[in-house]
């Protein structure tokens, strides 16, 4: 037995948590640089914003009902999806975190008795421990899950929590289900199954797996097969270890100088190796991507990419941007604005793992581990920050490249400063 | 080529530290003042009025909203959108108590108001050390 639990308008709920003047008020969150609507609360959903919706489109609707807008936050809400995986762990033997708002649990030891009130008190925890109200769907298999906790957030009478167990409400559900909106089918594959005559989700649940395999995959033969309650997929609560760390960001407006682009990756180089370092790992290799952005849409060159391999493994900011900066210059095309690039760090492995040479020429990586340290230190310390001034010096030549967010919030639960306030 | 031997051993000198094999973790104060982790937040305290309660302002509060409140608990509400430390007490009615005589009593029964969580502990600092500044 599977449990899914999804938090409701995770993004808007976040920006709530820390400020109770919003209880009730539409709230909406916008993408990076401040571009489109990517959450809304129920109160914006009702109004009639919808998600991907371009800010300027949504102005009118938020003047006129005082919406709240914020830029995208992910500081903290990554740390209360951490608090919210957290707070559901201390109910049931194993999580996998799904998304940065969703997790299955297994619920294989529990009586069928207990599945509804275990349900009503994963909501119950969450919502109190960490104020953000969730929905939690119940059934034999994953993508039963998954449909029950749609179900759950649809229809208000299930108070949130539903368990699909009985086979009679499992097929009213299926029935009412567009195969389109079931887990890993999708609008594409929805379409070449009404073609087949499969409208519902109790249509593909009753086809033919042979035929369905032999058509598409194993795939979405499982998919078949998880419907009529046979579970395929198990829990995946292990993590992977990290195969890569990626900062990438769109520019505030289109760059078309060297200079800005060679500043904003040697940025996101930096910003790369710092959380790097902090999982105590290091990189054996570098890549660099450029896109172009010309009136707004992205339009890809070739090539648009470049990696480089580090070796020995390294630590060090100062080798990442080197090369980090060579792959920009030999990307870089004059001629065309630049709208987003991206630093990947890969070939990751526990730091110290680069084996020493009982001969070697130079002390230099250990003066780079040493330097790399020192630099860690002050900046983790909130006295002031250190960089390397490739990054660029000041807020107003950052100001270029540096993403637009105009309504952040601040982050509440990871800076000393940011903290809420309580008179 | 030349092959080297090479020892890992370590060559010790001097007499081992009587200390060795009473080791223990060093005191934690997260330990101390953080009872269920994922449900506990710090806050900032603004205004004067729980100066008899000893909680200064521009004190830290930490918040845990895994506790049920119970009379005479210090906690944090949102009262009016805004958050609030007060006193909660439970009877005769429920109402948040200011420890200052200078604020008045703020009665529950007749407004919306909600619990955030309560509060376990209050840092205040004497003497600024550096890391936690505002």
């Amino acid at each position: 037995m599977f449990a899914l639990v999804d938090c409701n308008s995770f993004y808007a709920s976040c920006e709530r948590v820390f400020r109770p003047d919003l209880a009730g008020r539409p709230v909406v969150v916008l993408s990076n640089n401040d571009g489109c609507i990517v959450a809304g609360s129920a109160e914006a959903k009702a109004l009639g914003v919808r998600t991907g919706m371009p800010l300027f489109e949504a102005r009118d609707l938020i003047r006129k009902h005082r919406v709240a807008v914020f830029s995208s936050n992910y500081v903290l809400y990554g740390d209360l999806s951490r608090r919210v995986m957290a707070s559901l762990a201390t109910l049931v033997p194993a999580v996998e975190v799904y998304s940065i708002d969703e997790a299955f649990l297994d619920l294989s030891l529990m009586r069928p008795e207990e599945l509804q009130p275990l349900g009503l008190a994963l909501r119950e925890r969450v919502g109190k421990w960490v104020g953000v109200p969730v929905c939690v769907g119940v059934a034999p298999t994953k993508t039963l899950a998954k449909l029950a906790n749609h179900a759950a957030k649809t229809y208000p009478q299930t108070g949130g929590v539903l368990v699909l167990t009985d086979p009679r409400w499992r097929e009213r559900l299926l029935a009412r289900t567009p195969v389109s909106a079931v887990w890993g089918i999708g609008r594409r594959l929805g379409q070449r199954l009404n073609d087949m005559e499969i409208e519902t989700a109790l249509d593909l649940a009753r086809a033919d797996c042979c035929l369905i395999r032999k058509r598409f995959s194993v795939v979405q033969e499982r998919v078949v097969r998880e419907l009529n309650g046979e579970s395929c997929l198990p829990l995946e609560a292990r993590q992977e270890p990290r195969q890569q760390i990626i900062h990438s960001r769109s520019f505030g407006e289109p760059v078309a100088s060297l200079a800005a682009v060679r500043q904003a990756v040697s940025d996101f180089a930096a910003r790369a190796a710092e959380s790097m370092r902090a999982e105590g790992l290091s990189a054996g290799a570098i890549s660099v991507y450029l896109r172009t952005a010309p009136m707004g849409k992205p339009q890809q060159l070739f090539p648009d990419s470049a990696r480089a391999s580090l070796s020995p493994a390294t630590v060090d900011t100062r080798v990442m941007v080197r090369h980090a900066v060579e792959m920009v210059e030999a990307l870089w095309q004059a001629g065309y604005r630049y709208g987003k690039a991206g630093v990947m760090l890969t070939d990751l492995g526990p730091a110290g793992r680069e084996q020493v040479t009982l001969f070697r020429e130079d002390d230099s990586a250990e003066e780079g581990k040493a330097l790399m340290q020192v630099m860690d230190t002050i900046n983790r310390s909130g006295k002031g920050k250190v960089w390397l001034a490739g990054r660029g010096m000041n807020q107003s030549e950052r100001c270029v490249w540096a993403m637009r967010r105009a309504h952040l919030s601040p982050a509440y639960t990871t800076r000393w400063a940011d903290l809420p306030r309580a008179r | 080529m030349i092959a080297l031997p090479f020892f890992t051993e370590c060559v010790a000198a001097g007499f081992p530290s009587p200390a060795q094999g009473y080791m223990e973790a060093p005191l934690d104060l997260n330990q101390l003042c953080i009872g269920q982790q994922e449900a506990t937040f710090l806050l900032r305290v603004e205004g004067d009025s729980m100066l008899d309660a000893g909680i200064f302002p521009d004190d830290i509060l930490v918040v845990d909203r895994s506790l049920e409140p119970s009379h005479g608990d210090v906690v944090v509400a949102s009262l009016n959108g805004e958050f609030t430390v007060k006193e909660l007490r439970l009877r005769p009615q429920p109402m948040l108590m200011p420890r200052n005589p200078r604020y008045a009593a703020i009665s529950l029964s007749d407004q919306e108001w909600e619990l955030f969580g309560v509060v376990t502990f209050s840092l205040h600092a004497h003497r600024s050390v550096a890391r936690s500044r505002r």
